[in-house]
């Protein structure tokens, strides 16, 4: 069987095609291009990855307008389903905003925007996203964001971080996240949200392959499932 | 019907341009300013027959996001 992707385009995206050029090269198969508007996704998918960006201009809050869109209320169902969900950047913002995942995605501690290679430290190896990488192993990232100050009560850290759903942490404080976390997995742990970009970390030409490992995970974990 | 919904952070959530503004009081010179919180005060004109509950979900679903901010809202007289 095919690996049937969609990369979801929000007004706004700026990552889109990016997003598409990795999912199409590392994970092969049929990627969709999918328009904010559309209410029905397409047939068949394995996977869905809403993209970095701006969407509807940040207005009101990050993510806030896109998680409201009519194919976000689709993406919704898809991962109650058990599709794999990925979102990089806003596309996390739209995830927490959506209810996919808990928290917040604030205002960077230091209020600038930070536009700059990363070091994570990959918390939990044995999620469908990550079961290419070791647990502990570092890798480097980049990130670019304004909004990617990761905030939860306490109570909620607790438990994400007691159920291993802490997928990436930085290995250094990046935008205020608490417990620097970068990316965090649903209960059912199909749905990832990250804000450094993976996308970018697929050739040597983008400076490194480091995040080649997580669209390989997702093919393997989802072909052999 | 004239409605203000104003958009605040719950206590304990941290609050960077909130912060980044009190050091802009103080470096203005102004002496005294204990803490600065930024919300977001949102108008809308709603039709008369608008209920309680409706506001309170556009604001619950959209205007606030309810795990980092508390709203409240006020009619005009």
């Amino acid at each position: 069987m095919a690996f049937t992707s969609a990369v979801i385009t929000f007004p706004g995206s700026n990552c889109d095609r990016d997003m598409a050029v990795a999912v199409e090269q590392v994970c092969g198969g049929t990627v969709h291009r999918v328009w904010h508007g559309d209410a029905d996704l397409p047939d068949g998918l394995d996977f869905i990855a809403l993209p970095g960006g701006f969407s509807y201009g940040d207005y009101l809050r990050s993510g806030a307008m896109a998680a409201r869109s009519p194919v976000m209320q689709a993406v919704v169902r898809a991962a109650e389903r058990g599709v794999a969900v990925l979102g990089v950047c806003n596309g996390f913002q739209v995830l927490t905003e959506a209810g996919l995942l808990p928290g917040a995605l604030m205002r960077n501690a230091g209020i600038r925007f930070v536009c700059r290679d990363v070091k994570l430290t990959v918390e939990n190896a044995q999620s469908l996203f990550t079961a290419g990488y070791t647990a502990g192993q570092q890798i480097t990232i980049p990130v670019a964001h304004h909004d990617g100050n990761y905030f939860a009560d306490d109570q909620t850290l607790d438990r994400i971080e007691g159920e291993g759903r802490v997928a990436f942490r930085y290995a250094e404080p990046v935008n205020g996240s608490a417990r620097n976390i970068a990316g965090v997995l649903n209960e059912r742990g199909n749905v990832l949200g990250m804000m450094p970009h993976p996308e970018r970390m697929i050739e040597t030409a983008q400076g490194g392959t480091d995040g080649r490992a997580l669209f390989e995970s997702v093919v393997r974990g989802l072909v052999n499932a | 019907m004239k409605v203000r919904v104003i958009v605040t952070l719950k206590n304990g959530v941290l609050d960077p341009q909130g912060r980044a503004i009190h050091h802009a009081l103080e470096g203005l010179g102004f002496g005294g300013v204990n803490d600065v919180r930024a919300g977001r005060v949102i108008e809308l004109d709603v039709a008369d027959a608008t209920t309680d509950e409706a506001l309170d979900e556009m604001c619950r679903k959209l205007l606030a996001n309810m795990v980092i901010e508390n709203y409240r809202i006020e009619k005009a007289a």
